[in-house]
């Protein structure tokens, strides 16, 4: 038992923490330029595809830097030359430039690497027990995803908080006139964040990609749990995306072990239900089954009572 | 200039419509209807090769009674209202064979509007070849004489999977982790069924069911059924929710043997990789090590088509080709009617053994093999290195299952 709850919820970190590395690079696009970025996990599936196709040249450790640099220049070809024209007309044509794009990116990842996932297995190199527990062992590479994760939160933290260029971001969001009128190039430092969100989706997909599957629906896979952990953290607050990501994962985790339904409850209250009973069908569903919607169950619950999210700062 | 040169566009389109129109009269017409766009093409697109291949093989062998075969192709994104639609103009292409496979909900739709169909178009007759949708109900409460199924339905994979499970002597604790719909639920019932009557010693330590396609994360199921002391675990799982679980076993040191439906299926070995040596195991009509040397047709079609993905994994599509052209020689006619009266009770010899085609429910019974995953084999598959072992050959005439078919046919 003691062996189980360690597990789930050891494997509830890592999976909260894979959804913040997911789910950062949105936030900090959201927060800092207003865009609801729809491709950003499409930027992840890109990340997984080249640090595939890198790695196969010049090994694991290098393609962990050069493809997420490789996404946040893609990133920042997309908001020099798209996201910025998008913008003036508006925040609808924003969304349906970025929807449009992941349709693209999906497209061309189908024509380079084709429909079925590839053999994208963990890399050789980090391929052994980090430690044991329990007697099992536990993969490095699962240390090594909730360290890049914890890494990019404090560079994220850090870097918008204590840093000057994190204070000329903050102040371009809300005061751009007074920031360009001070002489900072504001539409820059719009490239600069698209860029840097873009890279971390790409960072996330090296990892993710060996961690899940390397195939081009993983963009659709993903995409509505990040958006969860994005609106429940509170749109725009990275810690609240850290803590919405960790609630989530271990949630998730345990749900799945609860084997409990209704009925189980019914029956610890002496109330009588039958299989005749109205709505039997219902009572009948275990915790466990129900485990992964109940993030989406979050996302509505949340939206109703709190509609800014845990931490964020605004009404959405 | 503007002028002339619609009005060339409109002699080439009519010169265009001529030619695509011209060789219609002699021919039968094979509507392939499966998704060929959006999540589910990779199969749709995969099987449309085995069409491709297996109709110039079919012209090549001199036709059908003489006639040549066309094939058409309609995308119907693995949705029921799409294929309907795709039917209609299939029907009105002129075509009056379909074939299908992927999903069960959409031969259901197909199989019942044929019916439909054909009770209201007597003299115009459609027949509906299945290759690959499994749900026991086409060829038991639902099964009428227009349809017919050459993939061995779940329940027939089920009991040659436990009849494997039961020679295991050292298999105590079985977990069942199936998809929460009605395929998903099929399997976990079977498997229990079976398992019970063929080794009441053998205890079901799990029996959990998961959304469709909506998890990323096993590793929790997983840590249940490590902790459930489980060394086999039975599984329908396809695609993401098969390799994702495979995967998330691996990571989490979990030691037990895999019974698959599709661990073979496209794309599955690539991903599942060497993760699947020795534990992955499957149910199929064939795999690339099931003969000594690899089937002539397999082998001609890797030649032609030279693509990762190209497998020839729908063997059974070589078995249809082979049963219709048989009927269409006794029938000698190429009258859908005639043709499904002669497919009754046909049999062909395949390379891997005698297929028949029940009369009483249509219902191909062929060998099966149950294999496992594999780094020590003569030929892989989709260019791993890995491929599948014969672990065992069911006979075709072990494979049949009781029916509750009542066939009406015409008259």
């Amino acid at each position: 038992m003691l062996e189980l709850i360690v597990f789930s919820l050891l494997n509830g970190i890592v999976y909260g923490l894979l959804l913040f590395m997911l789910s950062s690079g949105l936030t900090l696009i959201w927060s800092m330029m207003g865009v609801l970025n729809f491709a950003h996990a499409s930027m992840f599936m890109l990340g997984a595809y080249f640090s595939y196709q890198i790695a196969r040249y010049i090994g694991f450790w290098p393609a962990l830097v050069v493809a997420p640099l490789l996404v946040g220049a893609i990133g920042a070809a997309v908001e020099r030359y798209g996201l910025r024209h998008a913008h003036k007309h508006g925040a609808v044509a924003e969304i349906l430039f970025t929807f449009g794009l992941a349709y693209l990116i999906a497209e061309f990842v189908v024509m380079l690497w084709g429909r079925n996932p590839i053999a994208n297995g963990v890399p050789a190199v980090i391929d052994f027990p980090a430690f044991t527990l329990f007697g099992t062992s536990y993969p490095f590479y699962k240390a090594l995803m909730m360290a890049i994760s914890v890494g990019m939160f404090a560079f994220l933290y850090l870097g918008l908080k204590r840093t000057r260029i994190g204070l000329i971001i903050r102040a371009s969001l809300t005061h751009p006139n007074m920031v360009s009128a001070l002489g900072h190039d504001v539409p820059r430092i719009f490239v600069l964040v698209f860029a840097v969100g873009s890279a971390l989706a790409g960072l996330a997909g090296v990892i993710g990609g060996f961690a899940l599957l390397t195939e081009p629906n993983m963009a659709a896979a993903l995409g509505p749990i990040v958006f969860v952990v994005v609106v429940v953290g509170g749109l725009g607050s990275i810690p609240g995306a850290l803590i919405a990501s960790m609630v989530i994962g271990i949630v998730q985790t345990f749900a799945v072990a609860l084997d409990y339904s209704l009925l189980d409850l019914f029956g610890a209250l002496n109330v009588q239900v039958s299989r005749g009973s109205p709505l039997y069908e219902i009572y009948s569903i275990k915790i466990a089954q129900a485990a992964p919607i109940i993030p989406y169950l979050l996302l509505v619950l949340m939206l109703i009572l709190r509609p800014k999210g845990l931490m964020g700062t605004r009404e959405t | 200039m503007r002028g002339s040169s619609s009005r060339d566009t409109c002699i080439w389109l009519a010169l265009a419509a001529t030619l695509l129109a011209a060789p219609a009269a002699a021919e039968v017409k094979f509507a392939y209807i499966d998704p060929l766009s959006g999540g589910a093409a990779s199969a749709g697109i995969n099987a449309q090769k085995h069409m491709t291949y297996l109709v110039d093989r079919l012209n090549a062998a001199g036709g059908l009674n003489g006639e040549k075969v066309q094939l058409i192709s309609y995308d119907n994104k693995v949705d029921p209202q799409e294929s309907l639609i795709a039917l209609k103009k299939a029907l009105d292409d002129g075509a009056r064979f379909v074939f299908q496979g992927n999903g069960s909900a959409v031969a259901l739709a197909i199989t019942d509007a044929v019916l439909k169909y054909n009770e209201r178009n007597p003299g115009k007759e459609v027949l509906y070849f299945n290759y690959a949708a499994v749900d026991p109900a086409l060829t038991n409460e639902k099964c009428n004489f227009w349809h017919f199924r050459f993939d061995d339905d779940a329940d027939m994979k089920m009991a040659a999977l436990t009849d494997a499970i039961a020679k295991q002597p050292l298999t105590k604790n079985v977990y069942l982790i199936n998809q929460d719909y009605s395929f998903g639920r099929a399997v976990a019932a079977a498997a229990k069924k079976m398992l019970t009557e063929k080794r009441p010693d053998i205890k079901i330590v799990g029996d959990e069911l998961h959304p469709l396609q909506k998890v990323q994360d096993f590793s929790p199921y997983v840590a249940k059924i490590k902790a459930s002391g489980a060394d086999t675990v039975i599984t329908g799982n396809w695609s993401n929710d098969m390799l994702l679980l495979i995967k998330a076993g691996k990571d989490a040191g979990l030691k037990v043997n895999w019974y698959t439906y599709y661990g073979g299926a496209l794309g599955a070995p690539s991903a599942i990789g060497k993760d699947g040596i020795g534990i992955v195991k499957q149910i199929s009509e064939y795999h690339n090590n099931a003969l000594p040397e690899l089937d002539p047709d397999v082998a001609a079609f890797k030649k032609r088509f030279t693509g990762k993905d190209d497998e020839f994994g729908y063997y059974r599509l070589k078995t249809t080709f082979d049963m219709i052209a048989a009927a269409a020689n006794k029938a000698k006619s190429n009258d859908p009617v005639k043709l499904a009266r002669a497919l009754e009770g046909i049999k062909v010899m395949t390379t891997v053994g005698e297929a028949e085609m029940r009369a009483d429910n249509h219902q191909i019974l062929q060998p099966m093999f149950v294999s496992t995953f594999s780094d020590n084999v003569k030929f892989d598959v989709e260019k791993t290195g890995l491929g599948f072992k014969t672990d065992s050959k069911i006979n075709a005439k072990d494979t049949a299952l009781p029916t509750t078919c009542k066939m009406q046919r015409p008259s």
